[in-house]
Parts: structure tokens; sequence; C-alpha cells
């Protein structure tokens, strides 16, 4: 946490020692404002002396509206430096996030990341928040009250040497206890949740195998354990304020009653007693708030150790320092014996992959799942580099060319369709900005989303909510396959992207497809045989291997493979005709 | 202290340093945007009801409350009379042994010292004595008795209330628990299901906060204030004018303050959620910003949300912020005041030296409560806004209650009937009309369609998750609204697309349907889906624990499962959803077979997918739009040449030869 803290905190240094000398001053005239009182105790009221009273008073006055004005500019800068700090903080993350791979970026998984930018940071911006304002003060007060206090009187102050070890010691058992509760009390809410987030999701088939007792039971026992936990956790809350309370007011009993003898021995002026009970009070107050404070800590360092976690990661694939020419022919792929392993795994995912694939082609990949296929077209746009081998788009090694030439070529189309918050025009435009409304159209019509878009009352400004979670998975994957269509690139790559689709919309789309991007390269990932066996080419993997290439009709006759995959989905006949 | 809590209030405005009132001190509390609540007096009188079992209990508490505080009132004033004492020994040691205290004045008058005269005419002391350490002492029991008191009357009344809530939030969540399992399904289909969870845990875990916290603390800061003002009249009546021009600034300020600092609060709620939005959005699509070349635009979109995000929290923590220093200041000014004037009556004799340090004792005690009363229309206006929403829910309209004089089916042949049923879900939106089927024992019935033709409105009729407008459904004869729902349930098995497991271990799971089932019959029904093989692979088993969202196991393997859990509860009328577009062949193979063995001597209905299916049906049901619009078999409907003609040959003409 230390570190991430420096180099956050770093540019803004000048503010951080504003902030701590107004943080410094606040504390010296807090303190300075009983001995003012002091004063006149002892010279004004014991004396009779109206005139000092008067005076010692306006320059109290004169000292609180300081103190006010301080105050107020150093909560100014407090804040606007913490809440910097975290701005710049979730900058840094994300930033750093946008340049992952795939395989960086599922090595903590989206939802992980989602956290660690946001509640992750909001931890650690409130501990500064809480520092700049509170934390930083009670040291200067604890340590300017104890000094004080030895102003007023020195064996006086020997008290604290009683009081505050009492003091740590209540506190220390008190948070002893708390902690772990805390930590019982967070999983007991999880489970709370949990057991009601399966019931709602699980609805249907708890009325239909009728155990909604079941449930009920279940989340009794949940709520039974939330019960327990969250009371013993309220009752030694319970215990906490009024026993502080009463540690306090004991405390000033007894510097009443030492004073006193004090006093009576003339070692100490009676104005210096009512000062002294201020100190202490302040003084207890400062450790006690400082010590409730860093509760807080030991989260904001998981927090600060979870946002670190992301920002050391040096991503892997970066662009070349001097990129490849740009070559002159399009379209084409060559993978030449590719072997991918994520990193510490003793298998590699694929091995010895070898295929071309070029303009006007369509090249299926095939295989049951774990086989490899999504791993190896996500290769092609650089979601993660191969570890033996090289692919070569265009005649050039993709590691040689920058990502962002690489990716013009690729229009992609992913396995689970992602729509981006806006319109459906925002989202088709995603790829080439200054697409024509005509163009749109078009990409539309093959992609057979004409029909549903135009239907919408919005058309083309149909609004698209997050994730495209208010239009239906077949119109996601239609909306997403026009996205591409839109980008006009020299290669397509659908990752199983009809899945969602009824086999007469598939048929239709894959026929429009056809005539449409006759120039470009198609490579495509599916689990139905039907939407694959007109393909040129078809590659079949079986556990990272590619066990057989070619058409439709040899590959039946020759690949024990495919033969399988085939007739698992389809009766003889079909797969003949 | 919980992550849910924070996620559900963003940054709490802390309290700056200075003066009491530390962490929780109520300010910054329900920073959630502040919903207004329908019906304010209604609802707070409802939830006034929850507390009823326990108003004797609530009574004591605040009895408890009245004392404890109380105590903690007297305090100040009797260790000022301490103070009184000290300082008349002090001054008494001044003056010559042996002499009246009226002497004593006189001989003071005589050196022209007539404010001292003054002083000490007014006090009560022997000239010479020193200072009574006995009187001290008896104040100093006193003044320990009356703290410790406090001190234990005060824990004694958090304690109990500290049951009184939990207790209330416990029977609010069975409440709400039990009332889920009354509503229909169309309250599910209505209501999002974030929303929902949100009414059971965010909602509750408001009110409960309130309950347990703030509830105590309204009772002390109230009798505190009013206590502390009572005490500063009786001390000095001049003082506490000073006091009391502080006390309504100090309120009316921090209102003022927090009323704004809401607003800010809102803003920077509101521009979370937007910044959240957009890194959820950037980050679950990584793939897709990558590919089309878009970090540099999402990075540029991040830094305007993320900077909107900043200025609004800023302001937020800022105007929050200047609470504390603007009422330490109100505070320092009426210390001051106190000292100064206090110091001068004391100097004139009018008051003493002891009243005086009580009475800044008392002003120091004032911000806490004042911040914290400030603090109560917030605080009540989301408790009740939260218990809203929760009555809400527990005034959604039931399930239709079943029959009285309901008809038992034991062992069911499986004969099932729709005789001219008509169902709409939305009034003057017919969706089937007028619907007559029958599926004899054994048969299988398959629909088919598009995706969202409506194929699971079937489904659920059939399994009364909602109720027909008109017509009967018939299972052996007898009308589904004459038995019990959960009879009617334990006939049907039900196979879906969405593969819910809960929770726990996998032996568990399987025995959901049956929970006598002994280890036999669950070898037995998992050997019959194919799942034996792979859960012996488990390095537990049978009793390996499925993790949240069962994400130790693949999506088929889950699939595979649930044909066991259907197969262990043997029932006689199959429901099946086919649809298994996220898994590998070979597994689909197994589920198919799987399926295929489950469906033997069983009447099924299938949502199918799979043309084998389908062909060999003994009835299909063609939905399009919601409705169905054709049925028949196979052949009939390929003789008939419409719309299942046309889906069917849509896969095996022309197209697919040009197809890519």
């Amino acid at each position: 946490m230390i570190g991430l803290l420096t180099t956050y905190l770093k540019p803004y240094w000048k503010q951080l020692i504003f902030v701590m000398v107004l943080l410094l001053i606040q504390a010296i005239a807090n303190l300075y404002l009983p001995e003012l009182n002091a004063e006149i105790i002892n010279q004004g009221v014991a004396k009779g002396d109206t005139d000092f009273i008067a005076r010692t008073g306006a320059l109290m006055l004169g000292v609180t509206l300081v103190l006010g004005v301080i105050s107020i500019i150093s909560v100014y800068w407090g804040s606007k430096t913490a809440m910097a700090f975290g701005r710049d903080l979730r900058h840094g993350l994300f930033r750093r996030v946008q340049s992952f791979s795939l395989a960086e970026l599922n090595v903590f998984g989206a939802p992980s990341l989602i956290t660690r930018n946001t509640n992750d940071v909001q931890q650690v911006q409130m501990v500064v928040l809480l520092a700049l304002n509170v934390m930083i003060t009670a040291p200067f007060m604890a340590v300017g009250g104890v000094i004080m206090a030895l102003r007023q009187d020195v064996p006086l102050t020997g008290l604290l040497a009683v009081i505050l070890p009492v003091m740590a010691i209540f506190i220390g058992t008190v948070l002893r206890h708390a902690l772990p509760l805390f930590k019982e009390m967070q999983v007991r809410v999880d489970r709370v949740n949990q057991v009601m987030r399966e019931k709602l999701s699980g609805i249907r088939v708890i009325r239909a195998f009728v155990r909604s007792d079941f449930e009920e039971a279940r989340f009794a026992v949940a709520n039974e354990e939330l019960y327990e936990t969250a009371l013993a956790v309220a009752r030694l809350f319970a215990v906490m304020m009024p026993a502080l309370m009463a540690i306090f007011n004991l405390s000033l009993v007894a510097a009443m009653w030492f004073g006193g003898l004090r006093i009576e021995s003339g070692a100490m002026p009676i104005g210096n007693l009512t000062a002294f009970l201020t100190y202490i009070m302040q003084i207890l107050m400062s450790v006690m708030m400082a010590t409730i404070m860093f509760v807080m800590v030991p989260r904001a360092a998981a927090s600060a150790e979870r946002i670190n976690e992301v920002l050391d990661v040096e991503p892997e694939i970066s662009d070349p320092e001097v990129p490849a020419k740009e070559s002159e022919s399009h379209g084409f792929i060559e993978f030449q014996d590719v072997e991918f392993r994520y990193p510490g795994a003793e298998e590699p995912v694929l091995c010895g992959v070898s295929f071309k694939a070029g303009p006007g082609q369509t090249t299926a990949i095939v295989g049951s799942t774990g086989s490899g296929k999504s791993t190896l077209i996500n290769l092609i746009p650089r979601f993660y580099d191969v570890t033996g081998g090289r692919i070569l788009v265009d005649g050039v090694d993709v590691r040689e060319m920058t990502q962002e030439s690489l990716w013009r070529k690729i229009g992609f189309i992913p396995q689970q369709a992602f729509l981006f918050t806006g319109t459906v025009e925002s989202n088709l435009r995603y790829g080439k900005e200054d697409a024509t409304e005509e163009e749109l159209w078009h990409a539309l019509k093959i992609a057979q989303g004409k029909e549903f878009v135009s239907e919408m009352s919005e058309g083309l400004e149909a609004p698209i909510s997050q994730g495209g979670m208010n239009v239906s998975g077949g119109q996601r994957q239609r909306l997403a396959i026009a996205r591409a269509l839109v980008k006009r690139p020299e290669i397509y790559v659908f990752d199983d992207s009809f899945s969602a689709l009824d086999f007469a919309t598939d048929a239709r789309l894959r026929t429009a497809l056809k005539r449409d991007i006759t120039g470009s390269t198609v490579l495509i990932v599916a689990q139905r045989v039907s939407t694959i066996m007109r393909a040129d080419n078809i590659v079949v993997l079986d556990k990272g291997r590619v066990v057989g290439t070619g058409t439709h009709e040899e590959l039946l006759r020759t690949c024990e493979t495919y033969q399988e995959i085939v007739e698992s989905q389809l009766t003889e006949e079909e797969a003949a005709s | 202290m919980s992550d849910h809590t924070s996620n559900t209030k963003p940054a709490a405005g802390p309290g700056s340093g200075r003066g009491p009132g530390g962490p929780g001190m109520g300010f910054g509390r329900g920073m959630a945007p502040a919903a207004k609540s329908k019906d304010f007096r209604g609802s707070l009188k409802r939830l006034a009801r929850y507390l009823k079992p326990f108003q004797w209990v609530i009574a004591f508490i605040i009895a408890l409350a009245v004392i404890s505080v109380s105590f903690s009132i007297v305090g100040p004033k009797i260790l000022g009379e301490a103070t009184n004492v000290l300082f008349e020994g002090v001054i008494s040691a001044q003056l010559p042994e042996g002499v009246t205290q009226a002497q004593a004045v006189e001989g003071l008058r005589a050196q022209g010292q007539d404010q001292l005269a003054e002083m000490i005419s007014s006090m009560n002391l022997t000239p010479g004595q020193g200072v009574d350490f006995s009187a001290i002492s008896t104040l100093m029991m006193w003044l320990i008795g009356v703290y410790v008191l406090s001190a234990l009357f005060g824990w004694l009344q958090q304690y109990l209330m500290a049951g009184v809530a939990q207790r209330t939030v416990y029977r609010l969540r069975e409440e709400v628990d039990l009332k889920l399992a009354r509503l229909p399904l169309k309250y599910f289909d209505d209501n999002s299901r974030g929303d929902t969870l949100s009414r059971v845990t965010n909602d509750i875990d408001n009110i409960s906060n309130t309950l347990s916290q703030s509830a105590t603390q309204i009772i002390t800061s109230v009798l505190t204030i009013v206590g502390v003002l009572g005490m500063m009249f009786w001390i000095s009546p001049l003082l506490a004018m000073i006091s009391l021009l502080v006390i309504p600034a100090s309120l009316v300020v921090t209102m003022f303050i927090a009323k704004r600092s809401q607003k800010q609060f809102a803003a920077q709620w509101e521009k979370t959620g937007t910044l959240n939005g957009h890194i959820e959005e950037m980050f679950t699509g990584h793939g897709v910003v990558k590919v089309f070349g878009h970090q540099e635009e999402a990075i540029e979109v991040f830094d305007i949300e993320n900077e909107g995000l900043y200025e609004a929290s800023f302001k937020a923590q800022f105007i929050s912020g200047t609470i504390m220093p603007t009422l330490s200041f109100l505070n320092n000014i009426n210390y001051v005041g106190v000292a100064v004037i206090g110091g001068l009556r004391v100097a004139n004799g009018m008051l003493s030296l002891g009243d005086v340090q009580a009475f800044i004792q008392y002003s120091r005690q004032f911000t806490q409560p004042i911040i914290q009363t400030a603090s109560i229309a917030n605080t009540l206006q989301s408790t009740v806004a939260s218990a809203e929403r929760v009555f809400e829910l527990l005034d959604a309209t039931e399930e239709e209650p079943d029959t009285a004089t309901p008809q038992v089916l034991e062992r069911a042949e499986g004969h099932v009937e729709f005789r001219n049923v008509s169902f709409r879900y939305i009034e003057d939106t017919p969706l089937i009309e007028n619907l007559d089927l029958e599926a004899e024992p054994g048969q299988t019935v398959a629909i088919v369609g598009p995706t969202g033709a409506g194929k699971t409105t079937l489904v659920n009729l059939l399994m009364r998750f909602y109720e027909i407008d008109e017509g009967a459904i018939l299972v052996d004869g007898i009308d589904i609204r004459d038995m019990t729902r959960n009879n009617l349930r334990r006939t049907f098995g039900m196979v879906l697309q969405d593969t819910w497991l809960f929770k726990g271990t996998i032996r568990e799971n399987l025995a959901y349907g049956r929970e006598d089932a002994t280890p036999e019959q669950i070898d037995h029904a998992a050997t019959m889906a194919h799942v034996d093989h792979f859960v012996r692979t488990l390095p537990d088993g049978y009793d390996t624990e499925l993790n949240d969202e069962s994400s130790n196991i693949s999506q088929g393997q889950r699939q595979l499962l649930t044909i066991a859990r259907a197969f262990l509860a043997d029932p006689r009328i199959l429901i099946l959803d086919e649809a298994t577009s996220s898994v590998d062949t070979r597994t689909e193979a197994l589920i198919q077979k799987a399926m295929t063995e489950l469906m033997k001597n069983r009447t099924s209905f299938v949502i199918a997918h799979r043309l084998s299916t389908i062909r060999d049906a003994d009835t299909i049901l063609v939905m399009n739009d919601g409705q169905i619009i054709e049925s028949g078999n196979h052949t009939d409907l390929m003789a008939a040449g419409g719309f299942y003609c046309d889906l069917y040959n849509s896969q095996f003409t022309a197209p697919l030869d040009e197809a890519v």
C-alpha cells in the first residue's frame, strides 16, 4: 500500500505538505485555547483582573477564527487531493487493463478487474481522505496534548502512564474480538444473499420439484446464522462506547483528585487543572479516533494489494519497435506449426497446427469442446501470442506488425455477441465511424437484421442497453455480425457466432453472407455441422492437434473424429444430402 | 463493515478531526440516491408495528436511556462542585488564619481589592483552612458512582436495543422469504431479480442499521441536548443564552450544509454508476474493443467520466467536510464566550469557578448530538423509503390458493389434455386461443418455432406457473385446478436449458426431487444419465461441492446432472428443453442419449431443436409470434405445406449449397 500511495500521491506532494502544515497549525491552535483559558483563570479570575480577561478573550476569539478558516482550507485541499488520488489511480488501472491481452485479462477475469477498478480504489481513496483529515491530526494532537499537559504539571501527567495503557488494552481487546466477527459477518451476509439469489434464479425448478419447504429451511438457517453474528457484533459495540466514556470520565475524576493534592501543596495553580482536564480529553479522544480509524487500514491494504497485482502486470503483447512493411497481398492467413500453451501448463492447448486460408475461401474449424478451436481463432488478432511456430497474415508474422494494422484487417465476431450501450447505429458504426446509412442497412440486410431493426419504432436510433440485454440473443448475434460487415475487413472470423440463431435464419444469413463477401477470407468456428458442411476447407481439431483437413465429403471418408461429430448431429441421409 | 454496505453507500462523509464525534457519527448515512417515499406516515407507522411485540422492552430501553443520560449530565456539575471546593481552599489558604470570612472580606476592601473581596464574599470558606479534602473525596465518590452507573445503563440500553433490532430484521427477512414462496411466477417474470434481491438485502440492511444505531442515538441525542440545556440554565441563565444562540445556529448550519452535500452525494452516486457501467462494458467486451481498435476512445470516454466523478466526489467530500470545522468554530466561539463572560462573572463573585468549568464541559458535549439530530430527517427518509420497498414486496398479489377439496393423483398414467385453452399474459393481447391438444400416455409432443416464439408459455401453463384464462387442462381426466399444485408438480419432471443447481454436494443436488433416495437409486439415476463416470473422476465423487454458479463443472455436465435429477424424481410426465448450444458434440451425444432414455414410457413435452426428435414426435406444435399456428405429426405438416414445411425445408434445399 505504501508503494501505491507514494507513486500516486507524488504529483500532489506540494498539496500534501500544505495540508500537513495546516493540520499542524490546527493542532497547535486547538491546544493553545485551553492554555489561554488557564491564564484567564489564574491571572484574571483569581486576581480579579477583568481587563486581562477581556484581552485574553479577544485573543481566544482571534485564534478560533484562524482555526476555522484554516480547517476549511485544509478540508478543501484534503478532499481535493484524496479525490484526485482516486481519479489518477482509476485512470492508471483502466489504462493498464486496456493494454492487456485476453490472456492477461483472463488471469483476473472481467468481474474481478471491475471490482478492483471501482470498489478497491474507493477503499484506498477513503483511507487517504481520512488520513488527510483525521489520522494525521491524531498524532499531532496526542503528542502536542502530552507536551501541553507536561507544561501544566509534570507529575500529574504521570496519570497518562496509567490511563493510556488501560485504554489501549481495552480497545485492543474489543478489536481482537471484533475483527473475526466482522469477517464472519461478511461470510454470513454473503450466504443470505447467495441463498436468496439461488432461490430467485431457480424459482421454476424449485416449484417444479415441490421443494419450497426445503428452500425455506435453507434460508431460515442462513437467516438465523446472520442474526446470531449480527447480534454478537451489535452487543460488542454496545459495550464499547459506554466503557470508553467511563474510562474518560474516571480519568477526569482521577485528574481532579490528584490535581487537588498538587494544588493544595502549592505546586500548581488552579487554572492549570482546568486546562489539564481539557488536554486529557483531547489526548484520549485522538488516541481513540486514530485507533478506530486504523480498523479501516487492513481492508484498504488488502484492496491496495489487489490493485497492485493488476498494475504489476507488464503487458506481454506489445507492438514491435520497427513494424514490418505492410504487404501488398490481402486476406492470406497461414498457420505454421503453431503451438500454444498457457503459462505454466504442462500440456499445450494447440500443437503443430498448420493450415492456410485465402481470399474468397471459407475455412471452418470443428472439434469438441476443449479441442482448442476458440484458442486457435483468438491467436489471429493476437488476443494471445503463439508459444511456438508462427502465424502469417498477408505473409507477415503477426508479431511483426502493429496491432492496429493487424486489427484493421480483421472483422471478429465473438462467441458471446457483445454490444455496447448506445443505439443500434452507434454499435454498427463501431468499426467504421464514417459509414453511410446505406452501408448500415446493407450490413443489416445481410445479417438478417433489417427486418427487426426496421420494426423498432426508432429504427437505427433504437437504444441498446448495457451488454445489449434489451434485444434477444439471436438479434444480438445478428447485430454483432452486421457490425463486422460494416467494417468491411479482409478477414472475417466467426467464433461460433450462429449458435443463437434458429436453423432457418442461420441458413438465410449464411447464404446472403456468401454472396456479399466473395472476395474476403472467412474463418468459422462452429458446433453445428450444418453450419460448416459447405465450407471450402474444414480443419478438424482434436485435443489441440489437426486430425483432418478437407471438404465435408473427403472428411466423411477419411476422418474418424469428423464422422463421430457428424453422426451425433445429423442422421445419415441428412449428412449425405 | 461489509462489502455490501460499502457498495451501496459510497463514500460516507468522514468527520474531520476535532472534538467528539468519532466514526459512525450518523452523518453521511443513506447516501444512496435519496429515494422519496410515497406514503411516509403510513409506512413509518407500519414499520413501527414491527416493534410492537417489543413495546415493553423499548419502554424499558427509553427509561434506561433517560437514566444513563441524566447521570452523564449530572457528572460535570459535580466535577464543577469539586473545582469550587478546590478553588475556595486555594483562596482560603491565601487569607490570614483565625479571622472570619466577613473579616477577611473587610480586610481586602480596606486594601482596595474590591473585586477580590466581592468574589470571596459570595463563597463559603474558612480563611486559612486550605482545601477541604473530605468534601472533595465525598464528591469524587459520587462522581465515580454516577459515571459507572451511567455507563452500565448505557450498555444495558444498547445491549437490549441490539436484540430488538436484530430480531426485527430477522423477522422481516423471514417474512419476505415466506412471501416469495407464495408469489406467482408472474411476479418473478415481471420484476428483475436484482431488484427483488436488493429489497431483501440492501433495503433490509438499511432498516437494520437505522434500528440498531440511529434509533438509540436519536433518543440519547435529544435527551442530551435537552438535559444539557437544562443544566446550563440552572447554572447560569446568562451563559445559557450564549449557548442558546449557538445551538440553533449549529443546527441550521448543519442542516444547510447536509442538504447541499446530499445533492452532491447523489451526483457522486450517479457518476459512480456511469463510470462503473463504462468500466464494466469495456472490460467484458475487451476483445471487441481491441479488435475494433477502440482502446484510445475507451480511455477518452473513461477520462471524461472519471473527471466527472472526481468533480462530484470532491464537492461532496468538501461540502460535507465543512460541517465539522464549522461546528467546531461555532463551538469555540461558545467556548470563548463562556470563558470570558464566565471569567468576568466569577471575578465579580456572581458565579463560581467550578460552574464555569462545568459549563465549558457541557458546551463541548453538544457537537455530536447536534450532528445526529440534524441527520435524523435524512436517515428516516431513506429508512422509510427502504421499508416501503420491502412492504411493496410483502403486499404483492399472491397466487390463488389451492382448492379446498383437492382430488389426489397418486400415480398418474400420463394422459394430458388441453381442452379449448385460451391464455394471455397481457390483457387484450391474445396469445393462445382455443387450443385443443391430447397426449396419450407415453407420447411425445414436440414444440418447434423460431427463437422467442413463446415456447415456454406452454411449460408455464402445464406446471400451473400461470393460470389459464379459459378452458381446462386435464391430467388423467382431472382438471389441474382441482389438484393441489404440489400434487400436480410432483407428477411432472422438468429439464430446462437453464441448468439450475444449488450450492451443495452433487448428491444433494441429484436427490433434489426425491429426498428419501437411497445411494443405490442415486447411482442408478446417475448411470442412466451418463454422469456416473464423470462424477467418479471428481476428487470427492458424489460429495463434491458445487460452487457458486456451479462453475467447477462444464455446462454439458450440468445439463447431464439435471437429467439425472429428473431420472431420480421419476415423474410420469416430462418437460424437456433440448437446446444445448454451448455443449461440445460428444457431451451433446450423451445428453441426447440420456434424454431419449428418460423419455421412454413417459409422456413428454419437448421444446425441440433436433430434427430426429421432431420427426419422431407424435404431435408437433409449431409456434410463431407467441401463437400455435400449426399442429400435427411430421408427415401431416409436410403435406400441408405451411410454415413448418418452409422451416424444415429451409435447411436442406437450395440455399444451403450456396451458404458459407
